[in-house]
């Protein structure tokens, strides 16, 4: 846990997460008996701006999606401290000591759109009924005004009020992720995490339900933790990247810093992936050696090293600091600041 | 050709619980009635001919369908009621109940029906309910597996999340998000199970299990008319047709379902429409 991310929660922030964990047990044989721990949220820090966006980039399965939910208190942390500064008690909430019952009013202030569209919703509920049950479990509306506030809300994401009546199966993954959205905001929430919203997508859409983001987030001054595996998407819409690897985020900077000057070794690799729209520029992709490890059996030191083209004995050795190098631009390296890495230019 | 399995199943069940029903109208004769001729082959007096005692078979055969068909209905009801309720409980609760409420059930698929059959008669005395309770603890397994099957795979499916996420409750998430998704299973399991029901009555029967003479029950007559088969067929070939016809039925109607439902809602509205 990270002092500089502990000492205050500044009146600006509206989530501040600090050493969340989350480990699975791994059971085995016929009873059932804990063998090993999935570290798949290790001790993770991160602080959102209020009307912000954080993107949360990360190979498959290093616990983005996990600390999402974990947040959202979809999955029970296992340590940590979630701070949540709630409009409707005017006050600053743990949400890791929260229980079920006080949590649900918390429901109404954040949210979370999924990233399969044909998954996360209901194949025998109407469009109406979808969008409006937000309304009726929280007791906001019913009837002919639930009606109205979903035809509103339909609106609001690009789709018509006649849609309603319709059932999921009905529509494109781009309508239903529309749809989804729609659900998202009907309590008017301050904060989304968009658990991978366009991964699912056509490229083509991707940039349709990308635009519909931001232009909600203006309109109705949201908040959002944006995950994803894909930079590109990332650098579009956010204000501050965190870079996570096997459950802990190595580094965190504004977004132009952090691909332009990035200081992490990880970061670098990954920022070599991304496409530049330039004919002339040579691409110079890093290629990772191995696999990522077990997170049941993480490597010794730094979790990177045995992949880390720059490692020192250091880093097999001492687990790195998650520090501020100046400028909010944190990271966990034993070599940051010595090496000089490669950046992507920013259009 | 796709549903044609379905209407072929429904048109074999309307006739034979048409003709139950028809039963509770109108009789061609006294099944109990003894005396006339005996062993005569099917006429317009007696459609199904008679038996060795002279009673009506077509007469029998209606009123046996009512004990066959009862039989089999309380005792998928009874194995579909308790099963669905311990799946339920084991797919929502998980863990230990889960664990043992399912090494029950494969304790249950393990264990020799007819032994329990056995058990149940003689400790419940003659009558039906020997049978029916223990067809229905046969059943139990079946329907726990399924419903806790579904329920496991549709408690990962992100609607339930998103439905946690916006803050419903258990009872809700159950009634709304859960339940609907089963219906269309148990439907199917329910038909496949009522014609195996049906089976089972009448291999119980034919051991002497089940209802007592004189009253009929399809089994039964099966049963009775084998030691006669020499001398008349009719007394077993009737009552065997209607019991293999409505077994078939049913499990056309199963596997018709099955299809019908799967999917999505679309094609049952579709063929509704056709």
């Amino acid at each position: 846990m990270n002092l500089a991310f502990r000492a205050t929660m500044g009146e600006d922030i509206l989530l501040q997460v600090s050493g969340l964990k989350k480990y699975f047990p791994v059971r085995r044989g016929v009873f059932r008996r804990v063998v090993g721990w999935v570290k798949a949220v290790d001790d993770v820090d991160m602080f959102i701006p209020e009307g912000e966006t954080l993107g949360l980039v990360g190979e498959s399965g290093c616990g983005k999606t996990t600390t999402g939910r974990t947040i959202l208190r979809l999955v029970e942390p296992t340590a940590g401290e979630i701070l949540f500064r709630s409009k409707q008690f005017g006050k600053v909430v743990d949400l890791a000591k929260l229980d079920k019952k006080a949590l649900k009013p918390l429901r109404r202030e954040m949210q979370i759109i999924f990233q399969d569209p044909y998954s996360s919703l209901n194949p025998r509920m109407t469009v109406g009924d979808i969008i409006g049950e937000p309304l009726i479990v929280h007791r906001v509306a019913r009837g002919r005004e639930k009606e109205e506030r979903v035809a509103e809300l339909l609106q609001a994401v690009g789709l018509k009020p006649e849609h309603m009546r319709r059932y999921p199966h009905e529509f494109s993954g781009g309508q239903r992720q529309r749809i989804g959205i729609a659900r998202a905001l009907a309590l008017d929430p301050q904060l989304i995490v968009c658990d991978e919203p366009v991964s699912a997508l056509d490229v083509s859409i991707q940039a349709q339900v990308l635009n519909l983001l931001e232009d909600l987030q203006e309109q109705f001054h949201l908040t959002y933790l944006f995950i994803a595996h894909d930079l590109s998407v990332v650098k579009h819409i956010s204000d501050r990247v965190a870079v996570m690897y096997l459950g802990k985020i190595v580094e965190l900077a504004e977004t132009e810093e952090l691909f332009t000057h990035p200081i992490h070794p990880y970061t670098e690799a990954l920022l070599s992936a991304v496409p530049v729209p330039d004919p002339d520029y040579e691409a110079e992709h890093i290629i990772l050696q191995g696999d990522v490890p077990s997170p049941i059996r993480p490597p010794p030191g730094c979790y990177f090293h045995p992949r880390c083209p720059y490692a020192k004995d250091i880093c097999s050795e001492v687990a790195p600091e998650f520090r501020d190098y100046g400028e909010h631009h944190f990271t966990a390296c034993h070599l940051a600041g010595q090496l000089t890495l490669r950046g992507v230019k920013m259009q | 050709m796709r549903g044609l399995g379905l209407k072929l199943g429904i048109a074999l069940l309307t006739c034979s619980l048409g003709l139950v029903a028809l039963g509770y109208l109108w009789l061609p004769a006294d099944p109990l009635a003894i005396g006339g001729d005996r062993f005569a082959p099917p006429s317009l007096r007696h459609p199904m001919g008679t038996d060795w005692f002279g009673r009506d078979v077509l007469a029998r055969v209606l009123v046996g369908g009512r004990t066959s068909l009862g039989i089999a209905l309380a005792a998928v009801a009874l194995g579909a009621a308790l099963g669905a309720a311990l799946g339920g409980l084991a797919g929502l609760r998980g863990g230990l109940p889960d664990e043992l409420l399912m090494r029950g059930m494969d304790f249950l698929l393990a264990f020799p029906p007819l032994l329990l059959a056995l058990f149940l008669a003689v400790l419940l005395g003659p009558g039906p309910w020997g049978i029916v309770i223990a067809i229905g603890i046969f059943n139990v397994p079946y329907f726990a597996r399924l419903v806790r099957g579904s329920l496991l795979t549709l408690r990962e499916r992100e609607f339930v999340l998103a439905a946690r996420a916006i803050g419903a409750g258990p009872a809700r998430i159950l009634l709304r998000h859960l339940l609907p998704h089963l219906a269309s299973p148990l439907v199917v399991q329910l038909t496949v199970s009522l014609g195996a029901a049906l089976l089972a009555e009448a291999a119980f029967s034919y051991l002497g299990l089940g209802t007592p003479p004189p009253t009929p029950s399809w089994g039964r007559m099966l049963k009775e008319a084998q030691s006669y088969f020499a001398l008349s067929p009719w007394p077993a070939v009737f009552p065997g047709l209607v019991l293999s016809l409505t077994v078939l039925g049913l499990n056309l109607l199963g596997d018709g379902l099955r299809d019908l439902l799967d999917p999505r809602l679309g094609r049952l509205t579709a063929w509704l429409r056709s």
